[in-house]
């Protein structure tokens, strides 16, 4: 059992338990894009754990210098010589094999809007801008109940009932529409954010984003703007989700 | 034949401070031809924006170099006057050679940016030259002043030491004065172009230069840039040092440039734990000044960048506390602190993974369909500020206890009240701990602008934390019992190959957030101000710029690398010059950690 205390097999160990964590552990699976980066820093911890200091380097080392250089061990050598290039060979087969579908790909997960926009002709400064309806407190059911329905019979098919970006289309779309649900959406972005969005869908998006990555139309020829207002204060209510507020500039300037 | 060598380094000044002349006594001629001339003309073969980019971050490396190093070397210096221990003496001397080495290189390299600014982008030129005319005389004067310090600093050492060593180091301190101050008027003309102000909707000054000086982003530039040149001094003078490390010949190099190497990374550690601060201040600047922008660079295109940046900073994270961890063996009396090693790498290990994943993931189609969503359940909980803020202070925590482990390997205290201070110190490192993940975890609770806000929570709990550890330490240990001297050169080998690669990291890693900074613009030269009209105004795809950084690396270590050599040629066969006889360090007493 002195096995059980070699440097090498405590190696092997944490990496197989943390490839087992990182691969079953989470559900639903992580991608493999953050499995390979996961397991790239956890073997460079692995390297500097058997590493950081020099007995625990030379108990890491012993087999592998035992299998490459005694002659007992010739049997396991001529195995690996053929077992590693044969392993490494599947790997770039699966990297560089065609597969049925579009690689993944980079996207901006929030494309930096413009500083204005020209609604109908009409210029909206989408820098600081606040939603102008929520001055009006008086009328705010009255504005959420509109935009809900603005949302019932425009959105929802794509965004779903549940705001959850789980709508009968969905399915059909890469990237999916924007689940409002999760935090990392609407709750991170200024109202004027989600009104350019709305109103430029996605042939407005900036070049870093691809006109592909979103098939959303451009809704300032369907909605006015005080529609458009209407749904974000929906789709914030709905969700139970707030607005992020625009930053006042430090001083000194 | 010693008094050629001073000549011709007397000339080689001569010869820079010439260039400096030329070049800036022509500006104003040059930049009214300007105005008859093309906007833009194109360098041969690679393009004028590679070749500007190219000889601007290499310009930068150098001038990091040689403005960081000596902010150190005058502080080693003082330390060594005020404890008359010649060693720190030497090493100051060793770290302004290094200075020395490379400050011909880095006024070439600037005036060979200027003169492809003016020849290749000349519409783009006067412009700056209509907002900062004023500033470029002040710049000629403090880059002479500059000049004439240092070379006094250097060649000065034995002519102002004994009674007169005050006034030598006094020249230090003058020469990182001046050097900060010509820091700070470059970062002005490069921090208008991102943040540009004082001016009015043309372009036009409005009054007073100091308005376009002191735009939204020259301060945090100021800040940043100056801790960092210190990270990246300490990380290249370590690099020396490896490098004469593997290649001493005998046990006393091999333990003066250890030990040499030790401090070139205990400065950069130092500056190095601040430094996510900085930058974070920076950011925030940027958002302040245009939303866009800060878009563009956190959630934008730009977003990907910061992955990559989170995995050299992991990197440099883990570097710089195994080479703490490989150090402590050539320490009697560190084996009682090894059993914090595996936690503390654990701790490390747990915050790169976080701090390393992306807000937006690499995904297929069917690993969406799998997920519900292009956001992961799970996995999207450490892509925000949140969980990074939360991490990075945790890993400056773990980091900066490698350090006291270190510090204190060697020594027990005998202060009657060591077990109590111990147990503040370890209270102090836990209750920051605990606020800084309050926070992380509240921050998932409240509305973004009241989790910005908790970073500084967390940055004043860890700041406050050093400060009460390092309050408390150094009294106790103090007079401390000693279990044994550090066996200087002992350490192993492979710890060298880590500074070399930390210095590595280090710059490849400025070539790349520099490119995010300048890339932030993306058509403009001055941001909303003046249009990129070239046709290289397209912003490079993040794969284009990483091998444009890579190159400009490594040309930059086969500079640095030729310096050094041509600078130790001149070393040869006379090993007392300038009267530095190189101290023995070998068994020395680890008074210096």
């Amino acid at each position: 059992m002195g096995f059980l205390r070699s440097r090498f097999f405590h190696a092997v160990l944490i990496l197989a338990l943390a490839f087992c964590l990182f691969r079953f552990g989470i559900r639903p699976p992580a991608p493999w894009s953050v499995i390979r980066l996961y397991m790239t820093v956890v073997l460079l911890a692995t390297l500097i754990y058997v590493s950081a200091d020099s007995d625990s380097w030379r108990n890491f080392v012993r087999p592998i210098r035992s299998t490459l250089m005694d002659p007992s061990q010739r049997a396991l050598r001529y195995a690996l010589m053929v077992v590693i290039p044969l392993l490494l060979g599947y790997y770039a087969y699966t990297q560089a094999a065609a597969r049925p579908q579009a690689p993944p790909e980079l996207r901006a997960v929030h494309p930096a809007p413009p500083d204005t926009i020209q609604l109908r002709g009409k210029p909206i400064n989408i820098s600081g801008a606040e939603n102008p309806l929520r001055k009006d407190q008086a009328s705010f059911k009255k504005h959420v109940a509109a935009g809900g329905e603005i949302y019932i019979r425009n959105c929802m098919y794509c965004h779903g009932d549940n705001l959850d970006g789980q709508g009968h289309f969905a399915k059909g779309f890469n990237p999916p529409p924007a689940n409002f649900q999760d935090p990392g959406t609407i709750a991170m972005l200024q109202e004027a954010y989600l009104f350019w969005r709305i109103a430029k869908g996605g042939p407005g998006l900036p070049k870093e984003s691809t006109p592909w990555n979103s098939v959303m139309p451009a809704w300032e020829d369907r909605l006015s703007e005080e529609q458009i207002w209407q749904v974000i204060m929906y789709l914030y209510d709905a969700t139970g989700q707030q607005p992020r507020r625009w930053e006042t500039a430090s001083g000194g300037h | 034949m010693k008094g050629l060598g001073v000549a011709r380094r007397w000339a080689g000044l001569a010869l820079t401070v010439l260039v400096a002349v030329v070049a800036l006594t022509a500006l104003p001629a040059i930049a009214q031809d300007a105005a008859k001339e093309p906007a833009y003309r194109s360098f041969p073969v690679i393009g004028s924006r590679l070749a500007v980019w190219g000889v601007a971050q290499l310009h930068l490396n150098f001038a990091a170099f040689i403005l960081g190093c000596p902010i150190f070397a005058v502080i080693i210096e003082i330390i060594g006057w005020r404890t008359r221990d010649e060693r720190y003496d030497w090493l100051a001397h060793e770290f302004v050679k290094l200075t020395f080495a490379a400050f011909s290189t880095t006024a070439l390299l600037g005036a060979f940016l200027l003169f492809l600014f003016v020849g290749y982008y000349p519409k783009f030129w006067t412009y700056m030259t209509s907002i900062f005319f004023p500033t470029y005389g002040v710049y000629a004067l403090l880059f002479f002043a500059e000049t004439f310090i240092v070379y006094l600093w250097y060649y000065g050492w034995d002519w102002l030491s004994g009674p007169r060593k005050w006034i030598h180091v006094s020249l230090g301190v003058l020469s990182n004065l001046v050097g900060t101050a010509i820091l700070f008027v470059a970062n002005s003309w490069v921090t208008f172009m991102i943040s540009p102000a004082g001016v009015d909707e043309a372009g036009a000054l409005k009054g007073s230069v100091w308005a376009a000086i002191n735009n939204f982003t020259w301060m945090p530039i100021n800040i940043h840039r100056l801790i960092a040149n210190i990270v990246f001094g300490g990380t290249i003078a370590a690099a020396y040092s490896a490098f004469r490390f593997l290649s001493a010949r005998t046990d006393e190099e091999r333990a003066r440039y250890d030990w040499m190497g030790y401090v070139g990374n205990f400065v950069a550690l130092s500056a190095f734990i601040v430094l996510p601060f900085a930058g974070y201040w920076l950011g925030r600047e940027i958002y302040a000044f245009n939303q866009t922008m800060g878009i563009t660079m956190m959630g934008g295109f730009m977003s990907w960048l910061w992955i990559v940046q989170a995995i050299l900073i992991g990197v440099l994270f883990l570097g710089f506390n195994y080479y703490l961890w490989l150090g402590m063996e050539r320490i009697p009396g560190s084996e009682r602190y090894r059993k914090f090693v595996p936690p503390m790498l654990f701790i490390l290990t747990i915050g790169f993974i976080v701090w390393a994943t992306p807000r937006t993931l690499v995904v297929t189609l069917d690993e969406v369909r799998a997920m519900g969503g292009t956001h992961h359940p799970v996995i999207g909980f450490f892509g925000v500020m949140s969980a990074k803020n939360t991490v990075v202070n945790l890993m400056i925590l773990t980091t900066f206890l490698s350090f006291v482990l270190y510090r204190r390997a060697n020594r027990i205290s005998v202060k009657p009240w060591a077990r109590t201070g111990m147990a503040v110190q370890w209270a102090a490192l836990f209750v920051a701990a605990a606020i800084v993940v309050f926070y992380g975890v509240y921050g998932y609770f409240v509305e973004s602008i009241v989790r910005i806000g908790f970073s500084v929570y967390q940055v004043l709990a860890v700041l406050s934390c050093i400060l009460i550890v390092m309050a408390i330490d150094i009294p106790m240990f103090k007079g401390a019992r000693s279990t044994g001297t550090i066996r200087w050169g002992t350490i192993a080998p492979r710890s060298q190959y880590v500074l070399i690669l930390l210095a590595v990291t280090f710059t490849w890693l400025m070539g790349l957030m520099g490119f995010a900074r300048s890339g932030i613009r993306q058509h403009w030269h001055v941001f909303g101000v003046l249009r990129d009209t070239s046709a290289e105004a397209v912003t490079p795809a993040l794969g284009y710029a990483a091998n444009v950084i890579t190159i400009v690396t490594i040309v930059f270590f086969a500079l640095v690398t030729f310096i050094f050599w041509l600078g130790g040629l001149g070393e040869k066969g006379k090993a007392g010059a300038h009267g530095h006889a190189a101290p023995v360090i070998a068994g020395a007493s680890g008074g210096e950690d």
